[in-house]
């Protein structure tokens, strides 16, 4: 009797030992939910959904403080994405927080820019470069799109340019087949 | 040397009806030269070249007027000499019908050829070879425009053997026949320059045999240099993982490349392009083409690249009911968008198409997974799950059965019995997995640059509250100083500065105060040997001078005493008052200079000046009190 309690006990406290080891030694460094609806999130930082970046609205939606349905950059694949993620059920796109626009940068007409540098403290992703009273210009590489340039801008010298598609990021379409309608019958 | 080598085979594959033996009556024939050639700047598989040229730039053929962007990208030349008409957006060979950058060129009908210079190849690093070859423009001519030069890089293991691809499995086309039949000399010595470069230990040329012209020639140039076998004719023999495999068993597996096995392979046009470069020093400026079709007389052109589609179908006198082109051949080549596109490096033929020939695929019916096509397939792969895969837009599955090993040979589309188009499904794919992971990597980039700009955001912060508290300190300790010794000039020595604002302030006074000082104590330069009349000037100056500064270190003392509520520029006027006066004592200690043999007029006005500026320098009230 004795000797199967105490192996019990010893059991229970190798098992509880091991378990308290692996808490320690593999424990699991920030939230990987919010990582993961982070990595959904298309990164435009323009603060639409009104949190100051990708990464806190993520936090957000982790900790259920945000809709999944206030990212106008990710659309409605992007939303849907989320809504596979998280279990929720799809909602279109909140119209408060703006409406799903095709992918553009911003583009500084140089004649006009003064050097007032307020672009490139708003930009998010560094990527306006200039200095004081030099021109700017917008890497479009680099450029998410997020228009937060577009307002600080004292002489209206910035505008948005829908990206337009090239040989290189042409894709093929899904294939089609046309119904052909002869002169007897409809094929 | 003939052919006792083991061959292997490949799984799958069709036999379609060849129609090669129209187009191999005739030789290679030069097409005449047009008088406008568009010359895409996008030709290999990397980035487009940078233009060299301006418009209205005359330029000599074989001329370099693009540079290679980047390792997957090569050089463009000039395919005839004349001008530089403009540079910018021109219909493209790709189906899209987008329009991409190109260099239009006006010939001027005199071919005059740029300074050709051959390479002493034996004297040449491999690494100086490739990039000649980069240079030159030498991309893989079966299609793929691959970079030759990256391929021409020794495996890990090094590489034992160089196959060059005479397979040329595709219907219709000839070009690589043609070229081999006609140039068998040119091809193996560019095989040679090959070997030479990977330092490659044979030579295996693989020729379907259903080409015993090309073979007999091949063998005859080859002599003991080369291993020229005959493949079995059975499409795609020509893939090269296929051709591969049936030379020497090796089964390339997905992810690795046959570099890894020792063996690399280039087709006999790319070969012959190598030869032209290297011992002629001529870049890749034309290629044979072979136009076939619906046209009259079927033949192979050797064609400048740039030069319009049209007018080298016109030489083979297409049929009236050709409505559209196809480059390349019927089981793998891509639609036309326009009769102007520009033969480019990876035109190998050019099939004029009408509803008669090629008629319109019947409507595709519902797979039933009969299996056929995953039989066909020559890559092993399961065409009916990529395409339900594709289908649902399922790209994650469709990548787990290996989507991207599809060589898009077009072979189970052949044989599907529901009519299909199953490469259009894996094209369509492809191009969305692409096109997700550029967002992917642009989105990660973008992720990246946010999070260090807020990360150097904070940096600032602190790094401008580190300093701030450093000059407080540093102020702090000089304020403490000055109130232990105070100046004579009656400075306000900051009596204990209540906040960080007026030290700053009381910095930036204590600058202004020195700098000003500065040109004061600096001795006037040039003032030896000066005529009395320009002394006289100069005296006039200075009074002028001292009668101009008091009244403003008076201002200055009024301002700062009405307005005490303004503490902050109350202290500033103070300080910039108390500097004047220290600059002002400054000057009048110095001793006047130059005074010595003065006339007697002079001695006057001078001591005239003096007196005044006594006068002057006594009406400014005493220094203000330091306020508070």
């Amino acid at each position: 009797m004795l000797s199967a309690l105490l192996v019990m006990t010893g059991i229970a406290l190798a098992i509880g030992a091991a378990l308290g080891y692996a808490a320690v030694r593999f424990r699991v460094e920030g939230d990987p939910l919010v990582e993961k609806i982070d990595a959904i999130l298309p990164q435009t930082q323009c603060g639409q959904c009104g949190y100051p970046g990708c990464k806190p609205y993520a936090q957000a939606i982790a900790g259920g403080e945000a809709e999944i349905n206030q990212c106008p950059p990710g659309g409605e694949e992007g939303i849907r994405k989320l809504a596979d993620l998280l279990g929720r059920e799809f909602k279109p796109l909140s119209e408060a927080h703006g409406v799903e626009k095709p992918k553009a940068v911003a583009v500084i007409d140089e004649q006009i820019c003064i050097g007032c540098t307020l672009c490139i403290q708003a930009c998010p992703v560094d990527a306006i470069v200039g200095a004081a009273k030099q021109m700017h210009t917008v890497v479009d590489k680099l450029c998410t799109g997020c228009e937060l340039c577009v307002a600080p801008c004292p002489v209206d010298c910035i505008s948005m340019v829908t990206q337009a598609e090239t040989v290189q990021t042409w894709k093929w379409r899904y294939p089609v087949v046309p119904l052909r309608v002869e002169g007897k019958r409809a094929a | 040397m003939t052919a006792l080598r083991k061959l292997f085979s490949f799984n799958g594959g069709i036999k379609p009806e060849p129609h090669k033996a129209a187009s191999t009556v005739e030789p290679i024939a030069v097409a005449p030269l047009p008088a406008r050639l568009v010359v895409p700047l996008w030709q290999s598989t990397g980035a487009a070249a940078l233009p060299l040229v301006q418009a209205g730039d005359r330029v000599l053929k074989g001329q370099r007027i693009g540079a290679a962007d980047g390792g997957l990208s090569v050089a463009v030349h000039a395919p005839t000499s004349g001008t530089v008409l403009q540079i910018g957006p021109q219909p493209m060979a790709h189906p899209s019908g987008l329009l991409a950058p190109a260099i239009v060129l006006a010939a001027d009908g005199e071919e005059r050829w740029a300074d050709l210079e051959p390479v002493n190849v034996a004297g040449t690093p491999p690494d100086a070879l490739r990039d000649l070859l980069r240079d030159a423009g030498i991309v893989g001519l079966g299609g793929a425009v691959f970079p030759s030069h990256q391929k021409l890089r020794p495996g890990p293991h090094g590489t034992r053997t160089l196959i060059i691809n005479g397979a040329e499995c595709e219907p219709f086309i000839t070009c690589d026949d043609m070229l081999m039949r006609e140039r068998a000399a040119g091809i193996l010595r560019g095989a040679a320059l090959m070997k030479h470069i990977l330092q490659a230990r044979e030579i295996v040329i693989g020729i379907e045999d259903n080409k015993p012209e090309a073979l007999a020639a091949m063998q005859a140039a080859a002599g003991s240099e080369a291993e020229v076998v005959a493949v079995p004719t059975r499409y795609p023999a020509g893939g090269a993982k296929q051709l591969i495999r049936v030379l020497t068993g090796i089964e390339v597996p997905h992810g690795r490349r046959s570099t890894d096995y020792g063996v690399q392979c280039f087709n006999v046009g790319t070969a012959f392009a190598v030869h032209q470069a290297l011992d002629l020093g001529r870049p890749l400026i034309s290629r044979v083409v072979t136009i076939a079709g619906n046209v009259a007389r079927p033949r192979n052109y050797d064609v400048l690249i740039g030069t319009a589609m049209r007018e080298v179908v016109a030489l083979a006198g297409p049929q009236p009911d050709t409505d559209r082109y196809i480059m390349g051949g019927p089981m793998m080549g891509l639609p036309m968008p326009d009769f102007d596109a520009p033969v480019v490096k990876a035109t190998n033929a050019i099939l004029a198409s009408s509803p008669a020939l090629f008629p319109p695929a019947p409507p595709e019916q519902p797979c039933i997974r009969c299996g056929d096509c995953a039989r066909a397939c020559p890559a092993d792969l399961q065409p009916l799950e990529l395409y339900w895969f594709s289908r649902a837009r399922n790209f994650g599955k469709a990548q787990e059965y290996h989507l991207f090993d599809c060589i898009e040979c077009g072979c189970c589309a052949y044989v599907c019995p529901a009519h299909i188009p199953l490469v259009d499904y894996y094209r369509y794919a492809k191009s969305e997995v692409w096109a997700h992971e550029r967002e992917k990597e642009a989105a990660d980039a973008a992720r990246q640059r946010f999070e260090f700009r807020n990360f150097r955001q904070e940096r600032e912060e602190s790094e401008k509250a580190a300093k701030l508290a450093a000059r407080n300190a540093a102020a702090a300790a000089a304020a403490r100083a000055s109130a232990d010794k105070p100046l004579p000039t009656g400075e306000p020595a900051d009596a204990a500065p209540s906040s960080t604002e007026d030290k700053k302030k009381a910095l930036i006074a204590a600058a202004l105060a020195r700098a000003q000082a500065q040109p004061a104590a600096a001795p006037p330069r040039n003032t030896d040997n000066l005529s009395a009349d320009t002394q006289a000037e100069i005296a006039a100056i200075e009074t002028r001078r001292q009668q101009v500064s008091p009244p403003a270190g008076d201002d200055a003392g009024e301002t700062s005493a009405t307005s005490a509520a303004a503490p902050g520029t109350a202290d500033k006027k103070a300080l910039i008052a108390a500097a004047m006066a220290r600059a002002q004592a400054q000057q009048a200690a110095a001793p006047p200079r130059n005074t010595d043999k003065l006339s007697p007029a002079t001695q006057a006005e001078i001591a005239a000046i003096e007196a005044r500026r006594q006068q002057a320098a006594s009406l400014p009230p005493a220094p203000p009190e330091p306020p508070k």
